[in-house]
């Protein structure tokens, strides 16, 4: 049992490192560039399907949280605060390690909050919208949650759009690296274009081993109660509040995550990856993917964010997602990589029979 | 500062007024189906563009008459091509396919017609002419479109309450198999809802596509709005969608007194969810009937 669980994992791994190698023997090392962000909105679209699939609640405001993650880390790495180092606050928190120093394009000191320090305050900002918006939202069901949580996207959208802070349309830009061991970083750099892609494949890795331990724990069983009959499962005893809420926050986390990293690596993050069509796109991977199967999702939002961002789709992308979601909910609501979750009941039945 | 005031007023009522068509196009579809359409703020794009096309050719009058029609026929086939033939889908498929719909039409629009910003001319007078009511000039468009949403609401009021078609409907609405053992061909009525929601979204579309213009993408903001009012008046209350269009455009139009215009859609979202949040049943819903429905 606890063998063939993993067995994916290692699969996984496995086709990460035979990618890799597949470009290098190539020579077509650039493809690892597209490789790399599709981890990172893989990222987003597992999380929303442990949301979606397992415990049955729609968001449509996925792209919110990954913008929330990505602007957090992008503001703190790139505001001088040079200008305030007199200032009590900045000495302390100077102190403490938390800012970091560089020079700007032009020889000048620049003094930016540490990206580690702004990582962890993107992901608790993640954590604590999460848990304000999802108490009040995961009350509504079907069309109400559905708009809630739009509006909570496009509120995030308009936020993000209308600050100056913010760049207003054109994003915030130079974004240094991400710091990891040694001199190395997640950052756009060619000459890091394999660790990067490393990296990032292990963050998704890593997401991977704990959603599937999650969804074969008692977590997992209580959020499939919810999907199915949610009155049923309260009566059961299953604090359904708590286990919706704990699913939504911790999608938010992986989403912000993203956001953080790939910001990083691009160097930069603009408007449009608040947008509700970027949501929209995490919810048809989610959808092709099967509903509820994590592994269906990783698989199409690798097949599908790899073909858009490589332009394949030009000018149709959009269209393309569109017609995706339409084609897919029109037949096959159970997604192309899906099965129906009472076969997997049944032939767990099965299995335990034979045990017996 | 009073004549400013006004001047607020109005541009809010004129917003109010599109939001209020908007609104009850969510609810004719809502009512005999019980779905959301999340494309029904295409309609009224589909309505003003068409309409600005045919006008290179027709005079303005049966250029809209056209565009209505066109709507309509596009509403119909849409119903009949993803929605007609589903067995009792549930509500997430139906949120989905319909957000699918919307993201086809958009960006088959926008392959239409580009990127541009079209509108219509005024229907009477042009951009500058005004009338004025004592200090408040008022442009005679703003007229026009109050004028047909009134005249909507009228005449669907007359239509529901007193014709055979209506009452059909209207028995669809509440109880679909009853309906159907009655003789009544409910999966018609269906469409029938849609056709009639495209042609008046996209009456709407036309009516301000001179003050507001029209592009490609104005869809969906346009349609997180109907919903919130939608929401507002209580989920199928037609009556009420337009007193609460009317109240977030007037809304709408003083927050720039506030805040930055950019953040004037977070308003109107910022109401919805507290809204959804306090009080789903509506400003003015029943909340005894509301409590028997699935939020």
């Amino acid at each position: 049992m606890t063998t063939s669980r993993f067995k994916p994992i290692i699969a996984l791994i496995s086709v990460v490192i035979a990618l890799q190698l597949l470009t290098f023997i190539s020579g077509k090392g650039f493809y690892l560039t597209q490789l790399t962000m599709t981890a990172y909105y893989s990222l987003v679209a597992v999380g929303l399907c442990l949301l979606m699939g397992f415990a049955g609640q729609i968001s449509l405001g996925h792209a919110g949280f990954f913008a929330i993650g990505g602007y957090t880390a992008a503001v703190l790495t790139t505001l001088n605060l040079s200008a305030y180092k007199d200032s009590s606050l900045i000495v302390l928190l100077g102190k403490m390690g938390v800012l970091t120093s560089r020079q700007d394009l032009y020889g000048g000191q620049m003094m930016n909050v540490h990206p580690w320090a702004a990582f962890l305050v993107a992901v608790l900002l993640a954590l604590v919208v999460a848990w304000a918006i999802g108490i009040p939202v995961l009350k509504l069901k079907g069309h109400y949650l559905a708009m809630a949580t739009l509006g909570f996207g496009t509120i995030i959208y308009s936020i993000v759009l209308g600050t100056q802070h913010f760049g207003a349309a054109d994003g915030i830009s130079s974004v240094p690296a991400f710091p990891l061991i040694g001199g190395l970083g997640v950052s756009g750099n060619s000459s890091l274009r394999v660790l990067n892609y490393y990296f990032a494949w292990l963050l998704v890795t890593i997401a991977m081993v704990l959603l599937v331990n999650l969804i074969h724990s008692r977590v997992g069983r209580a959020l499939r109660s919810i999907h199915g009959a949610e009155d049923a499962a309260s009566a059961m005893g299953v604090d359904t509040a708590r286990f919706k809420l704990f699913t939504f926050m911790l999608s938010a986390v992986l989403a912000s995550v993203a956001g953080v990293f790939l910001t990083h690596f691009n160097g930069g993050i603009g408007p449009s990856e608040a947008s509700i069509m970027k949501s929209v796109r995490y919810v048809a991977i989610v959808a092709v993917g099967g509903m509820s199967s994590i592994w269906g999702t990783l698989i199409m939002s690798v097949v599908l964010n790899f073909f858009s961002l490589r332009g394949y789709f030009g000018t149709y992308d959009d269209a393309v997602f569109g017609g995706i979601l339409i084609t897919i909910m029109l037949f096959a609501p159970e997604g192309i990589m899906g099965f129906k979750v009472r076969e997997i009941v049944k032939s767990r039945k099965q299995r335990q029979e034979k045990a017996l | 500062m009073i004549e400013l005031f006004f001047q607020y007023l109005v541009a809010g009522l004129t917003y109010g007024v599109i939001y209020a068509i908007v609104g009850i196009g969510f609810n004719i579809i809502y009512n005999t189906t019980g779905i959301i359409n999340f494309a029904q703020g295409e309609f009224v794009m589909l309505g003003g563009m068409t309409a600005v096309t045919l006008h290179g050719f027709l005079p303005l009058p049966l250029a809209i008459v056209g565009a209505v029609l066109i709507t309509m026929i596009i509403g119909g086939l849409i119903e009949m091509a993803f929605i007609r033939w589903l067995v009792k889908p549930s509500v997430l498929r139906m949120i989905i396919i319909t957000i699918g719909i919307s993201i086809l039409v958009r960006e088959g629009a926008l392959a239409i017609w580009g990127e541009g910003v079209r509108s219509l001319p005024y229907f009477t007078g042009n951009e500058v002419s005004a009338l004025s009511f004592g200090n408040v000039r008022v442009s005679p468009q703003v007229l026009w479109s109050i004028g047909t949403c009134s005249v909507i609401v009228v005449l669907l009021n007359l239509f529901f309450k007193h014709t055979m078609l209506g009452r059909e409907m209207r028995a669809c609405a509440a109880n679909r198999e009853a309906a159907a053992l009655c003789g009544i061909p409910t999966s018609n009525m269906v469409t029938l809802s849609f056709v009639l929601s495209a042609g008046i979204g996209a009456l709407a579309g036309c009516v301000v596509s001179p003050i507001t213009y029209t592009q490609y993408s104005i869809g969906s903001g346009l349609a997180i709005k109907g919903f919130t009012l939608a929401i507002l008046g209580g989920l199928g209350n037609s009556m009420a969608a337009v007193a609460a269009g009317l109240i977030l455009g007037v809304l709408e139009s003083f927050s720039i007194w506030v805040l930055p215009t950019a953040y004037k859609d977070t308003i109107s979202i910022s109401i919805l969810l507290a809204m959804l949040f306090i009080r789903p049943s509506g400003l003015f819903g029943n909340k005894e009937a509301m409590r028997l429905k699935d939020f």
